[in-house]
């Protein structure tokens, strides 16, 4: 039996465990998408969008599906994954399961807490009702596969003027409980009118066991909202994630989401931005820095709707050994998105012999009046700047690590939160093997 | 110091160099000076260690001791500096941190701990002042959006804070305006001393008003066709350099 039958066959033993909240709305979503899963499965190489990621290597697993008990984890051996040296919220999930020791929720104010228990509770219905999967590409099987088994994640729910005074991490641990498990988190964050918020999210396998993770996250921003997303990715070697992320913003409002991604076997992330008011500003932002056999392939959709809107893109890549790197940015500007403002960038760098880059820039413009641009480069290191480095004394390995470094920070710079992007600067100086002697 | 002996280099099957032979002792300026295409960039290259430049007879010695089989930093520990007709732009790296990064690797080469931040931020204070250099340009990425009279200032400041023991300086006149080159020209100067030695290699005698030298070398398609005091800098100047060919 292959996967996909496999879990088409487990949704009805997930339906009679009860797993599924029979009596709410939600279960007829729940339905509704595993029918679509059944009828589209898994995406394969045929599929366009998939043109240059497959699948077959991570789907040919026999993967538990169902999370079991919870694994304890004390802190201190985790606590490295964590933003530790500042507050922070902590929404924490082990192998699946939501672990009330490591997490830190609140309802005090805003509700940032399990998505489980927020689908159950009749005072939230109606915040479910308007959000739950209303911007879920429904075309898109893996989040159709998510939208069917997800039974955990995180509810961050930040009413009208608002300024959370500290970050929300949300991460997901992997203990090894099982060979081979497939896990399915599911984020729901609504924020306010005026309200704003940073959120940092991180999956990680404590063990070398096989995991899929197969992550769907909604993002509402209102009207004149902040939000800020930070996606760290430096997972093992026998890891793989597909992340979806979708992010709907009403007028005035600012949302950026930066993606670092350094580890793991495969990773896919699709992140599609919604516009839905005029004078909306939309960041995305990833670094990708492989080496071995690692694939990562960026997906990203920028839908301009409305008029006067700005889109920012920018993705770098460092691809060493015989890694794989894919970035396929669509950008679509309406008819009615005159004055848009669009501009994306890819720029890559190959370092390994065998190391590739599919780079697709996809600009779909209606309107007349608009200001769109994307640049696509792709290089080997400056040898000239490195023989100029060099001829100052400092070695080609650092020397090529110092220009690696310069070419990621402008990734690195856009991010708000000085911890964390002294953290991420640590990050890239150990996957590119190299001490440096200060921090940009 | 320095000591070429019979120096054959081209690029790629393009012999550049045709046996160059040149002795620089401490405490001397030797100015190289020739056409375009005489090879004189060639010479500061190789001597620099630039790999791009394939060395196919001859010898180069510093000390005493063979430098040819040394890369570029091995050499700049050695005390090497060369200053770049060009300087390279790197976008992301501030001048502050890339000199600290140039000091510190030197130090590790010779066995010695970082040297403190108080101390670098000290030394980074007199030899910036020394170039009448404006502050902010140590902060900004190294030569981005520097003009060429900045750049070539940066490039005496980054030779002033890794106190080499030989200095060349290629056409480090080129692109400043008399002022930039007068101050430029003060550095180097207060940088001298009788353990040191300076190479200018430039097109033209007006930098050598300001750093004497003691030598002048004329190169004609890569060899040294003349040698002689500062003066021969004037002829060249009065007289171009069709005459030595």
């Amino acid at each position: 039996m292959d996967l996909q039958e496999k879990l088409v066959s487990s949704f009805m033993v997930f339906e009679n465990q009860g797993k599924l909240d029979l009596d709410s709305s939600v279960h007829d979503i729940r339905t509704k998408a595993i029918t679509a899963f059944e009828k589209q499965g898994f995406p394969t190489k045929r599929d366009e969008e998939w043109k240059y990621t497959s699948l077959k290597s991570v789907l040919k697993h026999d993967y538990s599906v169902f999370p079991k008990v919870e694994t304890a984890i004390e802190f201190k051996d985790v606590k490295k994954y964590f933003l530790h040296e500042i507050e922070s919220y902590k929404v924490v999930f082990i192998d699946g399961v939501y672990s009330s020791f490591l997490s830190s929720t609140t309802h005090d104010g805003y509700d940032i807490c399990l998505l489980s228990a927020a689908i159950k509770n009749p005072k939230y219905k109606m915040v479910i009702d308007n959000y739950f999967n209303k911007i879920v590409d429904k075309n898109s099987s893996v989040s159709n596969l998510n939208t069917a088994f997800s039974t955990e994640g995180t509810y961050i729910n930040i009413p009208k003027n608002t300024v959370l005074p500290k970050p929300i991490q949300i991460v997901n641990f992997y203990t090894g409980s099982e060979k081979e498990i497939l896990l399915q988190p599911r984020n729901l964050v609504v924020v306010g009118e005026n309200s704003q918020c940073q959120i940092i999210e991180r999956h990680q396998s404590l063990s070398d066991n096989v995991v899929l993770t197969n992550a769907v996250t909604e993002i509402f921003v209102n009207i004149r909202a902040n939000v800020d997303f930070y996606k760290i990715q430096n997972d093992n070697e026998n890891a793989s994630l597909i992340d979806s992320t979708f992010v709907q913003q009403k007028e005035g409002s600012i949302a950026s989401v930066n993606t670092f991604s350094f580890g793991g076997k495969l990773t896919r992330n699709n992140l599609e931005f919604y516009h839905e008011g005029e004078r909306i500003e939309s960041h995305l932002n990833g670094i990708s820095i492989l080496d071995k056999k690692q694939h990562v392939d960026n997906h990203t959709l920028v839908k301009h709707q409305y008029p006067n809107c700005e889109s920012f893109e920018l993705y770098k890549g460092i691809y060493d050994d015989a890694s794989i790197g894919v970035f396929n940015g669509k950008v679509i500007v309406d008819q009615e998105a005159q004055k848009t403002n669009a501009f994306q960038q890819n720029n890559t760098i190959l370092i390994g012999d065998k190391a590739t880059i599919n780079a697709k820039p996809q600009l779909e413009i209606f309107a007349d009046d608009v200001k769109c641009s994307h640049g696509c480069t792709i290089g080997q290191l400056d040898e000239s700047a490195l023989f100029y480095m060099q001829s100052r004394g400092i070695p080609a390995k650092e020397a090529k690590a110092l220009l690696l470094y310069a070419f990621g920070n402008e990734v690195v710079e856009k991010i708000k939160i000085p911890e964390l992007k002294s953290r991420i600067t640590k990050l890239i100086a150990n996957k590119l093997g190299v001490k440096l002697g200060f921090e940009f | 110091m320095l000591k070429i002996k019979n120096i054959h280099a081209g690029i790629e099957d393009k012999d550049i160099l045709r046996g160059i032979n040149l002795e620089v002792k401490a405490g001397e300026v030797h100015a190289i000076m020739g056409p375009n295409g005489s090879g004189k960039s060639t010479l500061s290259s190789v001597i620099a260690g630039n790999e791009t430049y394939e060395v196919s007879e001859g010898d180069i010695f510093l000390d005493g001791e063979s430098i040819l089989e040394l890369s570029p930093d091995e050499r700049a520990h050695k005390g090497v500096f060369m200053s770049f007709q060009y300087p390279v732009e790197i976008p992301g790296v501030s001048t502050t941190n890339f000199v600290k990064t140039a000091i510190n690797a030197k130090r590790k080469a010779h066995g010695l701990e970082d040297l403190p931040a108080k101390d670098m931020l000290k030394l980074i204070r007199e030899k910036s002042e020394l170039l009448e250099m404006d502050r902010k340009f140590l902060s900004r990425s190294l030569n981005e959006g520097f003009s060429g009279g900045e750049k070539k200032r940066n490039e005496i400041f980054q030779m002033a804070m890794l106190e080499p023991k030989l200095s060349i300086l290629d056409e480090t006149d080129s692109g400043l305006d008399i002022d930039a080159l007068k101050i430029v020209a003060n550095g180097v100067n207060k940088l001298r001393n009788k353990d040191n030695a300076v190479i200018v290699i430039t097109h033209y005698q007006r930098l050598l008003d300001y750093i004497v030298p003691d030598f002048v070398h004329v190169l004609h398609e890569g060899k040294i066709v003349k040698s002689g005091g500062k003066e021969l800098a004037l002829e060249l100047e009065a007289k171009g350099y069709d005459w030595l060919k």
